[in-house]
């Protein structure tokens, strides 16, 4: 066997730390971070479980950052953060949110991020990995116009599936009402939290910053219905696998656009070309002409004919015996839920449609594997 | 039947001049959740030391290296078809393949129980 070498660098903790090695959670070093990768319930299980009942996740290393108008407007904030991101700011409602890209100049992506906002100012939540990246170039290119504050005081918790409203609402919070992707803040057990109906599982669900000093007791409060269990970065990685959902350095990164990304959902018209904002935000000019004029290649998702799982980093090829490889897998693993394997990766155009057959390598031997459509698991959000 | 371990994880149960080879109890439980199992062929010669086989739990691959020289005489068809028994049990239902011992003095630097749960301790 593989002895799996964990020769760890000091590692951050988050404010429920504590609690995931009180739970029995398996430690990894993910993002910098000492992160859970398993309870003692296991991957598949704790996958399962959101998907039939409500699981919880602590996604506190992720960056919380409030960017506040100095104008005292909103709209000049949302104003300023378009010259970094092609999605429309202005248009987001108070109380409402939206998935984001930063771009750089050649088009490709920074990070992915959630853009509310919250009346008097935006709220982003960032990807762990690029936070301290995130923080330097909104503080580069949006003081003019912005106080850029990282609300490094509060943890970030998700509770994903069918289940997790009714949790919410036996403690109290007022989110029935609420539709996927609204988002503001709101009192959940008299603390000052911001909650989101969103996530990263397909499930529907709740996004909910809350200060560092109450996060463990919140948390436990969670964790003391019957239908939640804690879950790890391991089922948290299966679940937006089957959900079609990006992985940052892995889907996407800064050699992809958002439109080979198949992201340009995301671009809302007032962008684009004979837009009322059209442009004015790094890599314009390449992401504006791939709208318009196609993309040689694009994201896709792959289901393995066999058993075997293809992972990420598995050249992708037109048939058994070619020696050129066309594209390769950057998200692969098992489905619980689809009892099977499933992958993403990139391919040509030519070879990108839904029932297009290709062939990986693994471990020397070509595998098929047939395009499909996103999600692998359909998607529940309440809207 | 003495069985004996390497600093790998993998045990081997020697009966005659044919060792059957599974992973350990403690390797299932760091894998975590078993998904797929690949077997080598049989009749394949194996080098001590190769990747014989390979475990897949839901997160990654991980490969189980031939603990011996010799040819695969034996493969356990029942573990392919169901992978979750590697988790249910590692030590016995669970193995993986068989070998033909071609060298016996490769035995003398694996471990017995005692030295392999020292290792693990």
């Amino acid at each position: 066997m593989d002895a799996h070498d964990t020769a760890s660098p000091p590692l951050s903790r988050t404010p429920l730390h504590a609690l995931h090695l009180a739970r029995g959670g398996k430690m990894v070093p993910f993002a910098g971070y000492d992160m859970p990768v398993q309870y003692p319930m296991g991957v598949l299980k704790e996958h399962l479980h959101t998907r039939a009942s409500a699981g919880l996740f602590d996604v506190s290393h992720m960056g919380q950052i409030a960017l506040r108008p100095k104008s005292g407007k909103v709209e000049d904030a949302a104003i300023a953060l378009e010259r970094l991101v092609p999605q429309d700011i202005v248009a987001v409602p108070q109380g409402r949110q939206r998935y984001a890209q930063f771009t750089n100049a050649a088009g490709g992506i920074l990070d992915d991020l959630m853009v509310a906002n919250f009346g008097d100012h935006l709220f982003l939540v960032v990807n762990a990995a690029c936070k301290t990246e995130d923080e330097a170039l909104l503080r580069k290119e949006l003081s003019g116009d912005c106080v850029i504050e990282v609300l490094a005081d509060r943890a970030l918790l998700a509770l994903q599936g069918p289940k997790a409203a009714e949790v919410l609402t036996r403690l109290g919070a007022d989110v029935a009402q609420m539709r996927f992707m609204d988002a503001g803040p709101r009192k959940v057990m008299g603390l000052d939290c911001f909650v989101s109906r969103s996530g990263y599982t397909g499930e529907d669900g709740f996004e909910i910053s809350v200060p560092t000093a109450d996060a463990e007791a919140f948390a436990n409060a969670l964790l003391a219905d019957a239908a939640v269990a804690p879950i790890g970065l391991g089922a948290r990685d299966s679940l937006r696998l089957e959900a079609g959902l990006c992985l940052y350095g892995h889907d996407i990164d800064t050699t992809t656009t958002p439109v080979e990304g198949d992201l340009v959902w995301s671009i809302q018209k007032s962008r684009r070309n004979g837009g009322a904002r059209a442009g004015g935000f790094p890599g314009a000019t390449a992401i504006l002409a791939q709208i318009d004029n196609g993309v040689a290649r694009k994201r896709v998702g792959l289901k393995p004919e066999g058993r075997a799982p293809v992972r990420d980093g598995a050249a992708l090829y037109v048939d058994a015996e070619a020696r050129e490889a066309i594209g390769s897998v950057t998200s692969g693993g098992f489905g619980p839920s689809l009892n099977g394997p499933i992958a993403m990766g990139y391919l040509p155009i030519s070879h990108g449609a839904a029932g297009t057959r290709v062939f990986a390598e693994v471990r020397g031997q070509r595998l098929p594997l047939t395009v499909t459509t996103l999600p692998f698991v359909p998607h529940s959000y309440q809207r | 039947m003495p069985t004996l371990y390497t600093a790998d994880h993998e045990w081997l149960r020697i009966d005659g001049d044919v060792a059957t080879v599974g992973i350990t109890d403690y390797a299932q439980s760091q894998l975590g959740d078993v998904v797929f199992v690949e077997l080598p062929k049989l009749g394949r010669q194996l080098k001590k030391a190769e990747a014989a086989a390979v475990v897949e739990s839901v997160k990654a691959a991980s490969d189980v290296y031939a603990p011996i020289t010799g040819e695969v005489v034996e493969v356990n068809d029942a573990v392919t078809g169901d992978p979750t028994l590697v988790n249910s049990d590692a030590a016995d239902k669970a193995w993986l393949f068989k070998v033909k011992i071609a060298d016996k003095s490769e035995l003398d630097g694996l471990m017995d129980a005692d030295a392999y749960e020292k290792h693990t301790a």
